[in-house]
């Protein structure tokens, strides 16, 4: 395994805390980056201790660019250079086109695409470098696919997709792959009081769980994934097929 | 611990790293980036390099008009003041 380590953006809970749970049983030394809930990326920190792992919570707001650099060479000098970069950071702010404000559309793209770019940017050098990387973008089945009342979120998952394509093409060449995974409906603090009803519609007939998530990213990360890059890997339990 | 910046060890760096990203043709300060087939991503990390060497950051803006090997250098020098 290359020197280096993991970070998780949004770590303390669901997806994020499955996915750095799961890469850090892979072997990775995981940096688990929160915003405000330090209680909760603590107790992921710990859990991953406890099974001998490696973990860091370490706070930091993804939407100021300033705060990226600082993030990173936090992590940085802690773990060495981050290998596999996870951007998981995302937020809703929901409502009809006609009325969804200005702030509500900033902090959605700001946080669930830009945060992405500016992370996936500050990534890549030293990814190039080592001739490894991963970077594995969470983004949403929905964005692809039409969700009334979430014009905001679907341009910001419909845009981290775009992102995805583009940034592999850059730097397939140097053995960095960049995908990313499309869940369903996954039962998390983001999709609280979601949901009622939905269940009659996905095949599957029940919601996903964030581990089955992580188990994707976990796979997009590891060396046998090596010659997948520039895709979406959906988790919805055949929602959208 | 940074390296100092200064006109030889920048020079050294450089060309050492041109080598090791596979430059073609004779590597001099003259020497443009074409006439070595490096591409764009090669010089995104050909400033990793340089940043992680020296700890002068190259942006989008300064590269984009980096012509030859001796641009660069002399880029690195300068933002290392």
């Amino acid at each position: 395994m290359a020197e280096g380590c993991v970070l998780v953006t949004g770590g303390a809970r669901g997806i994020g805390a499955a996915t750095a749970e799961a890469l850090s049983g892979a072997g990775w030394p995981v940096a688990i980056n929160f915003r405000s809930d330090a209680e909760s990326a603590e107790r992921v920190a710990a859990a991953i201790g406890q099974t001998g792992g490696r973990a860091a919570p370490i706070q930091a707001d993804v939407c100021d660019p300033d705060a990226i650099d600082e993030l990173f060479r936090s992590v940085e000098e802690r773990f060495g250079p981050v290998l596999v970069l996870v951007n998981n950071a995302g937020v809703r702010a929901d409502g009809l086109a006609p009325q969804l404000g200005d702030e509500e559309w900033a902090r959605v793209i700001e946080t669930n695409l830009s945060a992405a770019f500016r992370a996936t940017r500050r990534a890549l050098g030293p990814m190039l470098r080592a001739r490894f990387g991963r970077v594995v973008n969470i983004a949403s089945i929905v964005g692809p696919r039409a969700n009334a009342g979430q014009a905001n979120y679907a341009a910001s998952k419909a845009g981290l997709i775009g992102l995805t394509k583009t940034v592999a093409v850059e730097v397939a060449r140097r053995g960095v792959t960049v995908n990313a995974v499309a869940p369903g409906y996954v039962e998390t603090r983001l999709t609280d009081g979601v949901g009622n009803g939905l269940l009659k519609a996905i095949p599957a007939r029940r919601a996903g769980t964030p581990e089955e998530v992580a188990s994707c990213v976990r796979f997009l990360a590891s060396e046998e994934a090596s010659y997948v890059t520039g895709t979406t890997l959906t988790v919805d339990g055949g929602l959208s097929a | 611990m940074p390296t100092q910046a200064t006109a030889d060890s920048v020079e050294q760096v450089i060309f050492d790293g041109l080598a090791e990203l596979g430059a073609e043709g004779e590597v001099s300060r003259v020497a443009t980036f074409e006439d070595l087939d490096v591409d764009s991503l090669d010089l995104v990390e050909l400033a990793q390099i340089v940043e992680d060497e020296f700890d002068v950051e190259l942006q989008g803006e300064d590269v984009k008009d980096l012509q030859t090997v001796g641009d660069v250098i002399d880029l690195v020098v300068a933002r290392a003041q």
